[in-house]
Formats: structure tokens, sequence, C-alpha cells
């Protein structure tokens, strides 16, 4: 079963921005949406890889900054008429602080 | 049983008689077309643009396959048509097809002609008629090679443009002593050629080549004033013989073209011929409006109605060069029995010429200038007398009403039946029409239902003028919203930000009835913006998470998620100190790529997110601020040397442009904005192709606007001239804040000057003093917060510290340790 890692307190993450983790080879993006809800994403668009983490905040989307696609931050689905899906994490707010589930 | 026609030549004017014929009656013949080039039906005007660079072959089709299919026209692509049989009617191709036919309709265009000369036999020497020619041309020209260009009429001009526009050193020779002299007169040539020059194209008149020499392929090229020039490729726009071999193989009358009556039928009445193969009264037509005017006829005889048959046309031109405009019609050459109007500025490079032959006017030259081409046209179609209007005929229309305000009002000036697109014969009063019967509301709508501007593209903006006109208010309430998030347009937006007072981007949302809570990529950096704009940075603060990822974190991110970083190097002038400086910092970091930017700054490219934080601060402490190379603001003010170096500069421009930095960096705009400054006329700095161009005189500075460098070049209007330094501060700070609140979000000045029209911005400007200082005085005390280096300061205010990754080693990950490197 996957465990709960801590991450960082959930101050640090700024509203409608992003942190990015390095987890050994892997690159998370943690996104907080301006009703204070986190959501953790594998940061790569599964169009052209862009770093989702750079991209613009809106609703629980958030859209590339790369050629625009919009990706649901809640699965990580690409919106719209683009097709393709990216790796999500679960994630959870404890004691003001973010844990997702590696 | 349908009847069946069968169309050889798959070309422009084949399917356009096709298009008029299903407007009459739909099912009349099962339709076959042979098209010996492997396409579908593409606009053969537009290979200029491609050429070019300016469109892309997908924008010249003109009927995709879904059209073919939805009309169930067989298409046979790439096979040619080798054999008419009139006796059997059939056609033979070369695939071996062999059909028979009811009707037969012969649209085989015509070929280049390429003059017997020593050497146009060899590789490499080729006319410019097709999209294989193009092809052929763009995969040779190249850098070290001078490339040829034979003949400097219509095509040629456009050829040796579409290859200069590469870079590429272009020669265009032509036999007699002035260019376009099928369509223009001697100082009509004169001007145009001066323009073209400056594209970087070379002139050789009353010359012509004396020989091609090279093994297999073009070698060299010798002219007959003796130079001899190491080319690898010849282009011969000397004119075009009409396709008729086929025609007169099958024993159809031919002359110079195939013998067609006023009803486009060849001496065989079921065998029909139309296009430039086609000779109607002893002419031939090498232009589209008029065999568009021959399909109409073709198109009723095929369908069996009844018309009055065609009775020939009256020629104009355009040239389609970007920056060039240029219009002429008729006999404009006249003789001693007509009279001659000529208005001829110079310095402003307008040239108007009407020839005129008993009060009426049968000759139309305009160079420069040439909104009113459609009106003389109109003038010269009608044989209006011309008598009453005679003294101020050549300062156009607007100056008959008394009225010279904008564009706008010039166009419900317009009679009805005047002709707007002269490509597609559209009518004003076809296009109000479909309009209102149709509810159209966008360009593209209208566009794709009347033709009007769907061929040279060069009528667009009066169109689009017309629609503004019918649809008055309701253009702007209709117009499409800004994005999905709401049905309102930017002047709307504009006007309700105007209005109210906002503090976050959010309640301007609610206000508007946006359907999202947090709007999206397009509106919300718009309305940030905006309200940027309004308030200055004291009293809306930039709200960074509406900005897109550039102007957030002050860095260009690159395809690979990595950043590049461009201190400001005023005026593009540096010192050896600042560059060792900033060779020290590119070392430091590794920076794997460093290069100068178009716009004379140093550009250090590959440098990862978390590096920018030290790297700036190494920057700042050297004495960098911020380039603002990915900013919708001020860029860069790009210099030439001037009079401290150069030997034919006037003025300073080295220091003018370093002022004129040191005065705007830091500003937002609408979109990127550039200013060169040069110091004389040569424009070494390239001013006529930024936001605003200065370019030194003698007496002082122009000013030049709305110039673009970008995918569609566009070259700067004149804007005005002044005579000192502060005058010139003056009206940079205007124009630039004018543009701030007057365009709409990513709008260059560019788009935004061909939209409002250039009279807009220069009453606003120039004729009302109060609102140019008004103007200047917001750009001022917009400065005050706006120059703030903004690396310094998302240093010092902590935003940077998101910068840096938070690293869980997996191995302590079970620890529930987190640490974050700063
Ligand atoms: C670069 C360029 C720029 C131009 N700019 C302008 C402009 O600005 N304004 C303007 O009015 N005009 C312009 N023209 C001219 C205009 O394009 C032509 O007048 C027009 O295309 C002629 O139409 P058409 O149908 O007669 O011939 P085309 O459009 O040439 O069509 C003839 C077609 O028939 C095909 N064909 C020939 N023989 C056979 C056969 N045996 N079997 C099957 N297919 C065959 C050819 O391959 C060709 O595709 C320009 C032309 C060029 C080349
Ligand atoms: S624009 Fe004039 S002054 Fe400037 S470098 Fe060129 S020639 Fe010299
Ligand atoms: S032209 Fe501009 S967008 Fe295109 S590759 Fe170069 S820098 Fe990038
Ligand atoms: S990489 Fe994300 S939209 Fe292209």
């Amino acid at each position: 079963m996957a465990s709960w890692t801590k991450i960082i307190e959930v101050e640090h993450i700024p509203s409608m921005g992003s942190r990015v983790v390095h987890y050994g080879e892997i690159e998370i993006a943690i996104f907080k949406t301006r009703d204070g809800s986190i959501f953790a994403i594998n940061n790569e668009c599964p169009h052209k890889q862009g770093k989702l983490s750079e991209g613009l905040v809106h609703g629980t989307n958030v859209t590339c900054p790369m050629h625009n696609w919009d990706i649901d931050l809640k699965n990580g689905e690409a919106l719209g008429s683009d097709s393709g899906c990216t790796n999500i994490y679960k994630s959870k707010i404890e004691n003001h602080t973010v844990f997702i589930t590696l | 049983m349908k009847e069946k026609l069968i169309v050889i030549g798959n070309g422009m004017s084949g399917l356009r008689t096709i298009e008029d014929l299903f407007d009459i009656q739909k099912d009349k013949y099962d339709i076959t077309i042979f098209g010996e080039e492997p396409h579908l039906n593409y606009n053969r005007i537009m290979l200029s643009y491609l050429l070019s660079g300016e469109k892309t072959f997908e924008d010249t089709i003109i009927n995709h396959q879904t059209w073919y299919d939805e009309h169930n026209i067989t298409l046979h692509k790439g096979d040619k048509v080798i054999k008419i049989n009139k006796e059997d009617k059939k056609v033979i191709s070369e695939s071996g097809k062999e059909l028979p036919y009811d009707k037969l309709l012969i649209a085989t265009g015509s070929n280049s002609f390429i003059p017997h000369t020593i050497g146009s036999d060899l590789e490499n020497v080729i006319g410019f008629r097709t999209k294989l020619d193009s092809d052929t041309i763009l995969d040779l020209i190249s850098k070290d090679k001078t490339a040829v260009v034979v003949g400097g009429g219509l095509l040629g001009l456009e050829a040796a443009y579409g290859i200069a526009m590469h870079g590429i050193k272009t020669i265009l020779v032509h036999r007699s002593g002035s260019i376009m002299s099928q369509q223009l007169d001697r100082t009509g040539g004169r001007l145009l050629q001066k323009n073209l020059e400056s594209y970087g194209i070379e002139f050789k008149l009353n010359t012509t080549i004396e020989k091609i020499e090279g093994k297999s392929k073009v070698e060299r090229v010798t002219f007959t004033d003796g130079q001899t020039v190491e080319s690898n490729i010849v282009v011969f726009a000397t004119g075009i013989v009409p396709n008729t071999a086929l025609a007169k193989e099958a024993g159809l009358d031919t002359k110079k073209g195939i013998l067609v009556n006023d009803h486009l039928q060849t001496s065989d009445k079921n065998i029909f011929a139309i296009g430039e193969c086609a000779e109607h009264k002893g002419n031939t037509y090498g232009l589209v409006a008029p065999l568009y005017e021959q399909a109409k006829f073709c198109a009723k005889k095929l369908a069996e109605k009844d018309s009055n048959g065609y009775t020939g046309s009256t020629l104009s031109t355009r040239l389609k060069i970007s920056g060039v405009d240029l219009f002429s019609a008729g006999d404009y050459l006249g003789d001693e029995t007509t009279e001659e109007l000529i208005l001829l500025d110079e310095k402003v490079g307008v040239y108007k010429k009407l020839v005129i032959y008993q009060d009426k006017i049968i000759g139309i030259v305009l160079y420069g200038d040439t909104a009113d081409a459609s009106w003389y046209l109109k003038l010269l179609k009608e044989h209006t007398d011309i008598s009453d209007l005679r003294t101020k005929i050549l300062f156009g229309k607007s100056a008959l009403s008394g009225d010279t305000g904008h564009g706008g009002d010039d166009i419900s000036a317009m009679a009805d039946d005047e002709e707007i697109c002269g490509c597609n014969g559209v009518t004003k009063g076809c296009v109000t029409k479909a309009i209102k019967e149709q509810d159209l509301k966008t360009l593209g709508d209208v566009k794709q239902c009347t033709k009007a501007g769907a061929s040279c593209g060069s009528c667009l903006g009066v169109v689009e003028q017309i629609l503004v006109n019918t649809l008055g208010d309701e253009y702007n309430d209709t117009v499409e919203g800004i994005c999905d998030c709401c049905d309102v347009g930017h002047k709307v937006i504009k006007e309700c930000i105007d209005t109210n007072d906002f503090d976050n981007v959010y309640d301007v949302f609610k206000k508007l009835e946006w359907k999202t809570d947090d709007g999206c990529i397009k509106c919300r950096p718009a309305i940030n913006y905006y309200l940027l704009v309004k308030y200055n940075d004291v009293k809306y603060k930039n709200d960074k998470r509406s900005a897109l990822i550039n102007d957030r974190v002050f860095a260009n991110i690159q395809k690979d998620g990595t950043y590049s970083v461009v201190p400001r190097i005023w005026g593009g002038l540096t010192s050896p100190q600042e560059l060792k400086d900033m060779a020290d910092i590119a070392v430091k970091y590794d920076v794997p790529t460093v290069k100068f930017t178009g716009g004379q700054r140093l550009d250090m490219l590959g440098v990862k997110k978390e590096q920018l934080e030290p790297m700036w601060k190494d920057l700042n402490d050297a004495g960098f601020v911020s380039g603002q190379a990915y900013a919708k603001g001020l860029r860069t003010v790009k210099t030439c040397v001037g009079n401290q170096w150069c030997r034919f500069g006037t003025q300073d421009s080295m220091q003018m442009g370093v002022d004129i930095e040191k005065m705007t960096w830091g500003s937002w705009t609408p979109h990127k904005f550039k200013i060169a400054v040069s110091g004389c006329p040569r424009n070494c700095a390239e001013a006529t192709i930024k936001d605003i161009g200065v370019i030194a005189v003698d007496s002082g500075w122009e000013i030049h606007i709305a110039g673009n460098g970008g995918i569609k070049v566009r070259v700067t209007d004149f804007f005005t001239k002044v005579e000192t330094d502060e005058e010139l501060f003056h009206y940079i700070k205007a124009i630039m804040q004018f543009y701030r609140e007057d365009a709409y979000y990513l709008e260059r000045t560019a788009h935004w000057v061909e939209r409002v029209g250039l009279e807009y911005v220069k009453d606003a400007l120039l004729k009302d003093k109060a609102n140019l200082d008004a103007c200047a005085k917001r750009f001022d005390i917009s400065q005050e917060s706006a120059q703030v280096d903004p690396w310094e300061q998302s240093r010092k205010d902590g935003f940077t510290k998101e910068f840096s990754p938070i690293v869980i080693a997996p191995e302590n990950s079970e620890s529930f340790e987190a640490k974050e490197r700063v």
C-alpha cells in the first residue's frame, strides 16, 4: 500500500500557484486552487511534456504554459478537444501540512 | 441520366465556372475534373505570399476535398488530359482514362514564357507559375548565391520580393527603362522602384540576360551590361503563353488563344474554353477578375440560361507586396488627345494620375494611396463626366463631401454598386445585403458567403469597415466573447472597467456575469492588464497569478522548461566591463547558450528555474536590471551607431536610443513593444518594422509607428516629424500611452492601427494638443510605479522562494522528513 509522504506546510504553496516536488526521478507539481484545495499531479503535460507547474490555474484546471492545453487537476485529463492524460497523486492536508501518496 | 461535363484544368477559372454553375443549378451534370497538378484547387495568386513566407499552402486552398465530395465531383489530380476526340466526344488522360463527355470545358491556363537565351535550357531556369515553381525557388535560393529574376512586371516584382524577403541578394533585370511598364508610367515606376530597393532588390534596367552558364545547372549569369554574377537560379517572369496545344490538336480554332464567342463557346458548340487559355475578341487575359467575369457567362450557358454574353473586361491591377500600395487601370499612358491630372508628393511617396479623355477618366495610376481606387474605377467604367469634380478629384472622394473624418465615413458615402473586391467582382451592395439577409457577423462569414476578399485579400480592410458600418452598435454587441468564459468583447470589458471601481479581476468577472469563477488564460491576463493601466501599480497590484508564465517569473520559458535570462543593455550599447561581468555570470551558472537577440541584447539560454534567483542577484550586483525580453511591455530600443561613428549619421542615434529606453523601460503595453532609432534615413536600425521607429533627418526626427517584423511583416506608417529631442520624447510618451489605453490586450500596434485607422491615431494626438499632453502626462505618472526592476523586487519580496523545488529523497521519505532547498 502506498504511504502518505509529508511534503511541506500548506502556506508554502501559493494560492493559485504551485510548488514542484522532486522525488527521485519523479517531478510532481502541487497546486493550490483559489478555494484552498490541494492537487498533486505529474509535472508533465500529456502534449509535449510542458511543465504544468508553470501554468495558469483556474477553477480546478491548469493551462499548460507551452501550448495552452487545459488539464483537469482532479484526474489529469486534458480538457476540450485535446486528449491525453497525466498521472495524479492523492493528496491531503493535515495539521496545516500537505501529504501525498507516492 | 445527367449529362456529363468534363473540365480540363483544376485551376482558378475552371473551378469558378463550376461554383457559379452550382449557384444557378445544382444537378444538371455529372462532373469530372482533370488537373495536371497534384493538388486541390488552389489560389494561384497567393503563390506570391507562399514564396515570401507570408502564407502557408494550406491558406491558398480554395476548395477542399470535402467540397468536391459534397458536390459529387470526381477529381483526377495529377492526371493530364493528352487528347480530345471531338468526333467521339471523349477525352484521354495520361494515366489511360478514356471518358465520354456531353459538354467539355477547357481551362488549361497558360505556361510561363521562357525566351530563348544562351543557357536558357539549363536546369534551374524556371518560370513562376505553379506551386512546384514556388517550391523549387524556395529550395534553391541560398545566402551565398545571387538570385536572378527576369522581367519587371507584376509577377517578376512579386517573385523578386518573395525571394528578397528571405534575405537573399536578388537582381531583377528588366528590358525597358522603367518597371511595371505594362501598368505604370515612368513616375509611378520610379517611386515603386525606390520603395522596392529598400527591401534589398537590385534593379538593372534597360538590361537583359546575355547568357546563362553552367554544366547542367545554372552556375553563372552574364548580363548585357557586362556584369557576371554567381547564381544558381534564374526565374523568368517575362510573360505567359496560353496553353492551346490540346485544343489545336483536336482541331478547334485557335490564334493566340482558343477562340471563343461571347458565351465562351469554341468552334465546337459542345466545347467551352475559359481563362488564360481563351481568346475573346482578340484579347487574352492574365488576371483573375476578367476570368471570373467570363466564368459567370460560361456558367449561364452551361445551365442553358439566357444572357447577353460576355463583352470583355477593363483590366486593373494591384501589386501584392506588403507595404506597397499600387493600383492602375485602363489607359494609363494616354496620348496627345488626352489630358492628365497629376498629384505627386515624392517625400511622402504618393503619386496619383488620372488620364482624362473628353471629360471622362480613361486611365488611373495610384501609388502610395489607393484608398479611392474603387471609386475612380467606377467613374472610369461608367464613363462618368467629371468636369464638375476636376479641381478636387485627385484629393479623393472624401474631399468632395468636405469630410475629412475617419475611413468609416468614406464607406457610408460609397455607392451600393461600387466594386470593393476586384478579383471577385463583389460590390458594396452585395456585401451589405448578404450581411443583413444572412445575418453575418464576422469577417470570415462575409468572406465565405460573398467571396469578397477571398482571393488576393487586399480589400479585406474595406470589407470589415462595411461590416462595422452595416451592423453599427450591433457589431460590438455581437462580437464573440474574448474567450469561452464570457459573451463580451474587449470593448465592453474596457468600458466596464473604465466606469467602475475594481480592485481585483474577480470582481470584474462578477459584474460582467462570467461563466467561470476564475476566468482562463485568455481573459484573466487581459483584465489584469486593463486594471493595471487604469490604476498603475500603486493602486492596483499587478496580480502575478493572472499573468502568463513569462510575465510572472520575469524570464522566457523555453521548450524544455528552462528559462532565458536577458539583462537590459541600454540602447544596445555595452562596455568591456559589462561584457566581462555577463560572461563571468554565464560561466558561473554554466549557461549552455549565449546569443544576441534581434533587439541587440544578450540572451542567456537554458537556465534552470532555481538558478534564476541567484543569477538575478549577481546581475543586479553588477548593475544590470531585467531586459524584460519576456514582457508584454517595452523590450528594446535598438540603435545604429549614428553620428558618433557613422559617416552618414545626422544625429546621435545611440544616445537617443539610450535616452528613450531609460524613459520607457518598465512600462507594460498590450503586447510586446519595440522601438528603434536610426541616425539617418539609411535606417540601419531597421526602425521601420518597429512599434515606434525614429529616424534622424537633417532637421530633426521622423516618427514612424505600427511596424511589425513578425509573421506578417508590416512597414511602419509615417506619423509625424519633430525638430527637437524634447518634442520627440513627448510624442513617444503620448503614442505609447494612447496605445496602452486604446488597444486591446494582445493587440500589436500594427493590428491596432489597422483596426482603428492611422487617421484616428493622428487625430487623437496630432490634432488634439490637449490630449497629446494629457497622454504624455499619464505616461509619466504610470512610469513612476512601473520603473522597478522586477528581478530585484521579486527577490526582495520573497516571491522567488517558490522557484526552488522541494526535494524529497525516496530513502528518507518514510521518516516524513521534508527538506526545502532554497
Ligand atoms: C505568382 C502569381 C501571382 C499572380 N497574382 C495575380 C494577382 O494578384 N491578380 C490577378 O488577377 N492575377 C494574378 N495572377 C494570375 C492568375 O493567377 C491567373 O490569371 C489565373 O490563375 C488563371 O486562371 P486559369 O484558370 O486560366 O488558369 P490556372 O489557374 O493556371 O489553371 C490551369 C490549370 O490547368 C492545368 N492544366 C493545364 N493543362 C492541362 C491538361 N492537359 N490536363 C489537365 N490539367 C491541365 C494546369 O496544371 C493548371 O493547374 C498571378 C499568377 C501567378 C502565377
Ligand atoms: S542609419 Fe544612417 S547613421 Fe545609422 S548607421 Fe546607418 S547609415 Fe549610419
Ligand atoms: S521565431 Fe520566435 S517563436 Fe519562432 S522559434 Fe524563433 S524565437 Fe521561437
Ligand atoms: S506541452 Fe502542454 S500544451 Fe503542449
